[in-house]
């Protein structure tokens, strides 16, 4: 069982270190995305950095967001994803070692790449550091849920717009602590509780994301 | 061993098919026959346990497979229209992985020798992009070599086969059945294995 989960892990990565395109667009957006606001609000440091946290966790649902659409897509078509259906193996250990590969490719680059982008805000290192931590314990809870959705809306005709439909409004707790948490610090009230939350959210749908993304896959090839 | 009755399958309001009924043991062969359209593939991927049927049951020695759910999975082998071959994997990362999954992890020595014997000498390790429809078939039939899965599960295996592979795959299905494993497939080609009890199941109007 662990072996198969270390296979499917393995295979995931070296996919997408064959087409290493998948993985830089996801992080080049979440840059661009964020480099775009000191363009539009205007360069005062103090507006910036009020916005940060809040810019920053937007930026990285949407950069999530676009990647899921291809997270089970291509072994849908080539019918690999048939074959995890048929495997020996629990299809939610395989659903699982697939989220945990999507989020090292997509959700750990973005924790990495957020303290520069923190900066580039006008950030302080405390800030910095905080809004690294959040994005690092609640990123993981975003391909987790968005699984879920990739599952159900696989194989329908403009399943990336329903997609977002679906899978935006059950982010939004997790953008809310996400943001909160710097801003609690900032006041003084301490971020302790935003990050136990998010912790919470993400243990929440680490155990039950992919029983129902399994069930919603298992749906769409029916 | 492999039983089924009353079987339906709708496909939006039609009814594709209904009341199949199906036996099948060991050392014998099961031929799908029908036109297009007239189910087929539903029927195969029924058996997989991949479409619920609408009726009916399908049992595994005598238990439902609903029931037996990876129990059961770990006897059967599954190949389908489509190949389940990553294009950015090479031959040899595919047939170890897919392997893997299918609860029969091989070596790679052994899977340096499957790939050989289906026919892939030398282009073992080339990613399977590059590689012919053929070719690909191949990478995904070199299964049918190292698994030890009882229940093989194949539509349409000769497609964009050429005439030595067909052969091959004709052996490796014979030797397959004499060793008392199942074999049920969908072709439109002519083959009778030798000293085999071939059973024929016609879906829809008879051609």
């Amino acid at each position: 069982m662990i072996e198969a989960m270390r296979w499917m892990l393995w295979r995931e990565i070296a996919l997408a270190m064959r087409r290493k395109t998948e993985v830089l667009t996801t992080l080049f957006f979440f840059i661009i995305v964020v480099s775009l606001f000191p363009l539009g609000v205007g360069p005062e440091k103090e507006t910036l950095s009020q916005i940060a946290p809040g810019v920053l966790w937007v930026a990285a649902l949407l950069a999530s967001m676009l990647s899921l659409n291809r997270l089970y897509a291509e072994d849908y078509l080539d019918g690999t994803l048939e074959q995890f259906l048929l495997g020996a193996q629990p299809l939610a250990l395989l659903v699982f070692s697939k989220i945990l590969a999507h989020w090292l490719l997509t959700g750990l680059p973005l924790v990495l790449m957020s303290p520069v982008l923190g900066m580039q805000l006008g950030l302080d290192v405390d800030s910095i550091l905080l809004m690294a931590l959040t994005l690092l314990i609640g990123t993981p809870a975003l391909s987790l849920i968005g699984s879920v959705g990739a599952g159900l809306t696989l194989g329908v005709r403009g399943g990336g717009v329903l997609l977002a439909l679906l899978v935006l409004p059950l982010y939004i707790p997790v953008l809310i602590f996400g943001s909160g948490a710097v801003d609690a610090a900032r006041t003084g009230v301490g971020a302790d509780a935003h990050l136990s939350i998010l912790g919470a959210i993400s243990v929440l749908a680490a155990l039950l994301a992919p029983w129902a993304s399994a069930a919603a896959l298992r749906i769409s090839l029916d | 061993m492999l039983k089924a009755a009353g079987l339906e399958c709708m496909r939006g309001d039609r009814i594709l098919f209904s009341n199949v009924k199906l036996e099948l043991d060991a050392g014998e062969l099961l031929h799908v026959k029908g036109l297009n359209g007239s189910g087929k593939t539903s029927l195969i991927r029924m058996l997989c346990g991949l479409v619920m049927p609408n009726a009916g049951e399908i049992f595994w020695g005598g238990e439902s497979i609903s029931d037996l759910k990876e129990d059961y999975l770990a006897n059967l082998l599954y190949i389908g229209h489509h190949l389940g071959v990553k294009a950015e994997l090479t031959g040899l990362e595919n047939l170890k992985i897919n392997a893997a999954l299918g609860g029969h992890p091989i070596s790679e020595d052994q899977a340096w020798d499957a790939l050989e014997k289906i026919g892939l000498r030398g282009r073992e390790d080339l990613p399977a992009k590059v590689l012919s429809q053929g070719q690909k078939r191949r990478v995904a039939l070199a299964r049918m070599l190292v698994t030890k899965a009882k229940l093989w599960i194949l539509d349409e295996p000769f497609t964009a086969l050429d005439v030595d592979a067909v052969k091959m795959l004709e052996g490796v299905l014979n030797d397959h059945l004499h060793q008392g494993g199942m074999v049920i497939l969908t072709t439109h080609q002519a083959y009778t294995p030798p000293k085999t009890t071939v059973k024929y199941l016609q879906l829809g109007e008879a051609t």
